[in-house]
């Protein structure tokens, strides 16, 4: 009776974490399946962008690098067509001021996007339910490699008629359109 | 003389494709039956599940771990260590977690039921069922084949998960990857069609190798010789034909 009892809680034990094991797989890994629970603590607030490219909820949310918070939700504002992105940042930090700048940025190279914060002036502070006005949507790629090739045939044309261009200018070229997006991107 | 040989080999290679091949139909038609007496599998699934826990458990530990830094160190040279979440899920579900499984069933599990048939052959055990008119094949074999099948699936997704976590230990607690962005990516990566890929291949695999475990132990040669060989076989032959069959479903699902 005793190896039966133990020989029944055995398989149990196993048939059941071999179940939850497939569950897991099956609902938490797909973006697509339920999840669970996402630890809610720390607070909300949202901000507007025209473009978020490839964020995904879950994408951290950092300040001079270092990692305050995430993504909680990512939904379409169907008035003005812009992305309302909510971010849940940890209760420790609980003093970003509320004119801060957030900007989507892409991690290395081929990397997934986060959300960066830069620091504003204000006295006050975000709390639950801020709104963070200034906003920098994703750098597309290829826009910009785009707009980098439109500024070199117009450079093109404007040099062949001086003939000889410099070094420095040729130097400097590639910096300067890579720039100029940013500088015409950040709204209001 | 050596053509002759060749012949034979050959000859014998599919004779025993053959015969395999009939002790599946054999086995299938009894499989039924064989729920009639549900405590016979119980035993089995604990027997081949249960007690392979701990080896699975343990070497999908590490294999995680050290797919987390292999990737770490790869994924770093494209300055997109974020990724490595996506990169070992892929990974682990659809090729570490069922092949690594199935391997280990075939060292942990697949040896033992080929000996303990074997010797039960041996011992004239089966023959003396026989003449008590019990199918051996409904109360020994099928038993123990269901019982590999039901097991193979929870191993194989018990082993994913550990993995999963084996790799999350790595990337994220030792070299610093963003535990957001493990997870996310993780999950931006894997689709439904990557787990049930996954899932169908641990039950192909658990056919096969329990098939051959209680195939090869059903056929021994009934000498203490016969039933190595025998447990030397199911091992070989399980192998192989995981990573054959690997490809195989590799290949159908891309």
């Amino acid at each position: 009776m005793q190896s039966n009892r133990t020989l029944e809680l055995g398989t149990g034990l196993f048939v059941l974490l071999g179940f939850v094991a497939l569950f897991f797989l099956a609902t938490q890994l797909p973006s697509s399946g339920l999840k669970l629970s996402s630890e809610k603590r720390g607070f909300h607030v949202t901000a507007d962008f025209d473009n978020i490219g490839d964020l995904k909820v879950g994408s951290p949310v950092t300040m001079a690098g270092v990692s305050v918070g995430e993504v909680a939700s990512i939904r379409l504002d169907p008035k003005t067509y812009q992305a309302v992105v909510g971010l849940r940042l940890y209760p420790k930090y609980n003093e970003i001021p509320d004119d801060s700048f957030a900007s989507i940025q892409t991690q290395g190279l081929l990397g997934g996007k986060y959300v960066g914060l830069s620091p504003g002036g204000s006295e006050t502070f975000l709390k639950e339910g801020s709104h963070i006005d200034q906003t920098q949507s994703a750098i597309v790629l290829e826009s910009l490699i785009n707009k980098l090739f439109a500024s070199f045939a117009s450079k093109a044309g404007s040099d062949s008629q001086s003939q000889a261009p410099s070094p420095q200018t040729q130097g400097q070229s590639p910096s300067a359109p890579a720039a100029d997006p940013k500088k015409q991107e950040p709204k209001k | 003389m050596s053509n002759g040989k060749h012949h034979d080999i050959l000859l014998q290679g599919a004779r025993k494709f053959g015969s395999t091949a009939l002790f599946l139909v054999q086995l299938l038609v009894q499989c039924v039956p064989a729920f009639a007496r549900p405590r016979l599998i119980v035993y089995q699934v604990y027997n081949t599940g249960a007690r392979s826990l701990i080896i699975i458990m343990l070497a999908g530990l590490f294999v995680g771990m050290v797919l987390a830094l292999q990737g770490f160190n790869l994924l770093q040279r494209f300055g997109s260590e974020e990724s490595l979440g996506s990169a070992a899920a892929i990974g682990m579900l659809k090729e570490l977690g069922p092949v690594v499984t199935a391997l280990l069933f075939a060292g942990r599990a697949g040896t033992a039921l080929t000996s303990e048939i074997g010797l039960m052959r041996a011992t004239d055990q089966l023959v003396a069922m026989e003449i008590m008119a019990v199918d051996p094949l409904r109360y020994v074999a099928a038993p123990r084949f269901i019982g590999g099948l039901i097991a193979m699936p929870l191993l194989a997704a018990i082993f994913s998960v550990i993995g999963l976590y084996g790799a999350q230990l790595v990337g994220v607690q030792f070299l610093g990857v963003d535990q957001g962005a493990f997870w996310s990516q993780m999950q931006g990566a894997v689709s439904w069609h990557d787990v049930n890929q996954g899932f169908v291949k641990s039950l192909v695999f658990g056919v096969a190798c329990s098939l051959i475990a209680v195939n090869e132990g059903y056929h021994a040669e009934p000498t203490a010789a016969g039933v190595g060989l025998a447990t030397t076989r199911t091992v070989v032959a399980s192998s192989v034909l995981t990573l054959l069959l690997d490809y195989v479903l590799t290949a159908a699902f891309l």
